[in-house]
């Protein structure tokens, strides 16, 4: 990476919006070459944004989703001794030769391919306490070495590492050092319209209204245990225009709940609140002062 | 002014060190930050915190060192003057003046950025951003011939909202033990209860291990896994405990997501033990359990934690039918009920939210100590009382 003046540039995809901070942290992290750190709320397009910076740098990508399992030696390479011994017991294979049994984990691959790749390191927070820790070295280095057969694999090009996580452990400090952080913000209207207008073009502007009033006055709502998010707003609509769902209706009802809200608790919360006769939003200034700046 | 920031940041409590200073230097060497005051702030944000819960402090450390530098731009009137009439400024030749003539307004504006940006950058390659990044917000002025305000209030007061308007506060925790910390120190709580003689077959390590050994059986032995840490956790509430319900809670949370506790209970009482312990916090009748059924249900290698501050009045503790609650009876003092439970249980400890200082101050405080070590509720003091539920004993304890 010598030509580090001229690295890659990523400024968002097609299909991807991304705010500009987002985009200047997505550039530190490539030009720094350490690992962009990311967190957010569920369904904040923390994981798509790794499909789309290797896209948007038309590098290919490697992912590896983290669960509550997981080892960090796996995703570095994993032994295959099992298969190994019944090579031996039915005489296939080259038992003999341990690389034969060497499997590269999506760290390793990575590392070991001829081109720069993207690595996603998906939840890391799902793993134990201890398992970002004992990816410090690699990371940093980019480098591990294989106990069996002695070989170290070295990353060739140092790949764009995004790491995410959805805040259910907290990280070590150690770890967090080393990387670039940023904080998927939850989209402002108007940025939601064109994350909106990316996947339903068609949608009409009134109607894209009605769907974004209903949608910020329930996530307003602190009765409601889990908040609707991007993805959820994004089915809701498909769901609407599939049902044909008019305008009219739609000011007055909220056909289709049960693609924006994912617990009984919270349907059963909105069923006493319309019991109650609770009016529901018709227009932006029936949202609060942050709507209508 | 780059050093405010760092050392603003680390009073405000913000984790920096060198290695994310390092970091952002570098960032700033590559001219990530794009010359823009606005996109500095975030190329540094993102360097230099790791956590959203210290945006808010690093959105006012940064506002108050990079305060008014929208005012204090290295453009002088002079200039100013000149861009209004440029043909009026003395000191160019005819040809420049015919030059002029065929820039537009637009170009020259853009002309005179580049130049500066350029200048700048040769004179002071520290303070880059305070010549580039000043005046890179009115960089936008080349579309806008009447907005460009050198020295104004220009687009730079749209980059200073991003961070005066604060809007990270709420995730503000002002955590000084987050829970991470907490679930270290109780993984010890699990560590130092397998050991033992290696008398148990290990049948994936043998399989392993075999394997490796391409197919001659390898027999492996492992220490019995004695993981017999049951933990009974006695919390009081309410009154004096009140402000410690955050660390209390945290504390909770981690013990409920601790794997490697066999068995856990927790039971709440208010200021003292008496006769009975409440399934939770809210103290009813109807939801508790009598402190003797502890004895009966829970045997001696069973731990005890008690959370509670031993702050009350000497009576509720020394005293018969000292119970604060007249609706409960108390015939026996609560002293006797904290010693049945010293004596029942192997080990007990007692952890302490107040600060360690002002222990011996308290009466009761002191009459508790004597009978439960005692540690205060913080990292340290957690990781203390796990090596005395667990560990071997002191002469001390």
């Amino acid at each position: 990476m010598s030509d580090s003046d001229d690295f890659v540039q990523f400024s968002g995809t097609e299909d991807y919006i991304a705010s500009g901070p987002l985009v200047d942290a997505v550039n530190c992290a490539i030009a720094l070459e350490r690992p962009l750190f990311l967190k957010g709320e569920p369904g904040t397009g923390k994981t798509l944004l790794a499909r789309h910076v290797a896209a948007g740098v038309s590098l290919p990508m490697e992912s590896w989703h983290v669960k509550s399992t997981s080892k960090a030696a796996d995703g570095l390479y994993v032994y295959d001794t099992v298969q190994r011994l019944n090579d031996a017991r039915f005489g296939d294979g080259d038992v003999g030769d341990i690389n034969h049994y060497i499997k590269l984990g999506p760290v390793g691959r990575s590392f070991d391919a001829d081109q720069r790749h993207v690595l996603l390191i998906d939840e890391i927070d799902k793993a134990d306490v201890e398992f970002p820790n004992d990816l410090l070295l690699e990371l940093d280095e980019m480098r591990f070495t294989i106990m069996e057969t002695g070989r170290e694999v070295s990353a060739k090009h140092r790949p764009v590492v995004i790491i995410t996580s959805n805040n259910e452990k907290e990280l070590p400090d150690a770890f967090l050092r080393r990387c670039v952080f940023h904080f998927i913000d939850f989209p402002d209207p108007d940025l939601m319209r064109q994350i909106v207008d990316v996947h339903h073009p068609n949608l009409e502007q009134t109607l894209l209204d009605q769907v974004l009033i209903k949608f910020y006055w329930l996530r307003e709502q602190n009765e409601l245990r889990k908040k609707p998010s991007t993805s959820e707003l994004i089915d809701w609509i498909a769901a609407l225009q599939r049902g044909g769902v008019s305008q009219d209706a739609l000011e007055s009802s909220l056909p289709f709940v049960g693609a924006l809200l994912k617990t009984e608790q919270d349907t059963e919360a909105l069923g006493t609140y319309e019991e109650r006769g609770g009016d529901l939003p018709k227009s932006w200034s029936d949202l609060g002062p942050r709507y209508n700046q | 002014m780059f050093l405010d920031l760092f050392y603003g940041l680390r009073d405000a409590g913000v984790p920096v060190a060198i290695q994310e200073w390092q970091a952002l230097i570098s960032a700033l060497e590559k001219g990530l930050h794009g010359s823009s005051l606005e996109r500095f702030y975030y190329v540094s944000r993102a360097c230099l915190v790791k956590s959203e819960t210290y945006f808010d402090a690093f959105d006012m450390v940064f506002g108050r060192v990079f305060h008014g530098i929208e005012g204090s731009l290295p453009i002088h009137d002079e200039i100013l003057d000149w861009l209004r009439d440029p043909k009026a400024f003395e000191g160019l030749t005819d040809e420049q003046r015919e030059m002029l003539d065929r820039l537009s307004r637009d170009e020259l504006m853009r002309k005179l950025f580049e130049t500066m940006a350029e200048q700048s950058e040769r004179h002071d390659g520290g303070g880059k951003w305070v010549g580039t990044g000043g005046h890179s917000p009115f960089g936008h002025g080349g579309e806008h011939p009447t907005g460009v305000r050198i020295g104004g209030p220009g687009g730079g007061r749209q980059a200073m909202k991003v961070w005066e308007q604060r809007k990270f506060r709420e995730y503000r925790t002002d955590s000084t033990l987050d829970l991470r910390q907490w679930k270290v120190a109780l993984k010890r709580l699990r560590h130092l209860t397998r050991d033992g003689i290696a008398s148990e077959l290990d049948l994936d390590e043998t399989i392993d291990e075999t394997c490796r050994n391409a197919g001659e059986i390898e027999l492996v032995f492992k220490a019995p896994r004695r993981n017999n840490v049951r933990l009974l956790l006695l919390m009081d509430v309410g009154g004096t405990m009140d402000p410690y319900f955050e660390p209390v809670s945290r504390l909770l949370t981690a013990l409920l997501e601790e794997r490697g506790i066999r068995e856990f209970r927790s039971y709440y009482f208010h200021n003292c033990i008496y006769e009975r312990v409440y399934k939770n916090g809210f103290l009813r009748h109807d939801e508790s359990i009598p402190t003797a059924d502890l004895f009966r249900q829970l045997d001696s290698r069973w731990k005890v934690v008690v959370v509670g501050d031993a702050a009350m009045h000497p009576a509720e503790l020394m005293e018969a039918h000292g119970n604060i609650d007249p609706r409960a009876e108390t015939e026996t003092p609560g002293i006797k009920w904290l010693m049945r439970i010293h004596d029942h249980f192997d080990r007990s400890v007692w952890i302490n939210p107040d600060a360690p200082s002002s222990w011996e101050m308290t009466h009761t405080t002191r009459i508790v100590k004597r009978l439960f070590p005692m540690y205060h509720l913080s990292v340290d003091g957690l990781g203390e009382a796990v090596s005395a539920l667990v560990g071997a004993r002191t002469a001390a304890a």
